[in-house]
């Protein structure tokens, strides 16, 4: 599999999800 | 001391717009452009006069939005970082941009130094070199995206938090 950090767009993409999935766990664990 | 949060705020936004600013033109900017100078041999121009000046203030300002960072946090440093109640969304945030400020000191800055030709390297440390930066700055990338989304989660944020 390709990683995606060799590509801007795989990095953006990445980071985004990466928000989504963090931001899941403050308001569902810790707010 | 009240003015302490204040000048810690304005600062913290400052470097780190400097910090923020040139990690993204290294990797929206200076990746593709080195790709396509070193194609015309005119590479040396970006690796000697702009990459090391670049390199500098990048690192620097990260220094400096961490520490005043930590200022701005003051008495809310231990909560934020072990996200207590309340906490969690601005210690998501520290945490990012600790990891960050890590990547820069650990492992951009010491391969950056092996790549320009700052430290000794063989042609195989130096492409190795290149992919752990590459990777580390790239990271870094990744990270700036909930790191801000958390950093400026203020009243804007209030009806995502269901504050």
């Amino acid at each position: 599999m390709k990683n995606p950090l060799d590509s801007l767009w795989g990095t953006v993409i990445s980071g985004v999800v990466l928000t989504a999935i963090l931001y899941y766990v403050v308001r569902t664990f810790l707010n | 001391m009240d003015f302490v949060p204040a000048v810690a705020r304005w600062v913290h936004f400052m470097a780190g717009i400097m910090w923020i600013g040139l990690l993204y033109y290294f990797n929206f900017v200076q990746v593709a452009a080195l790709k396509a100078a070193a194609a015309d041999g005119t590479a040396a121009g970006i690796t000697k006069h702009v990459a090391p000046r670049a390199l500098y203030y990048f690192r620097w300002a990260a220094v400096v939005t961490w520490l005043a960072g930590a200022a701005l946090l003051g008495s809310q440093f231990v909560p934020a970082f072990t996200l207590s109640k309340g906490m969690a969304g601005i210690g998501i945030g520290a945490w990012l941009g600790t990891i960050m400020l890590f990547n820069v000191w650990g492992l951009i800055w010491p391969n950056q130094k092996k790549i320009l030709g700052l430290k000794p390297a063989t042609d195989e440390e130096k492409n190795k070199a290149r992919r752990v930066a590459f990777l580390a700055s790239r990271t870094n990338v990744m990270l700036s995206i909930p790191m801000l989304f958390f950093m400026a989660g203020g009243w804007s944020h209030r009806a995502l938090f269901g504050i």
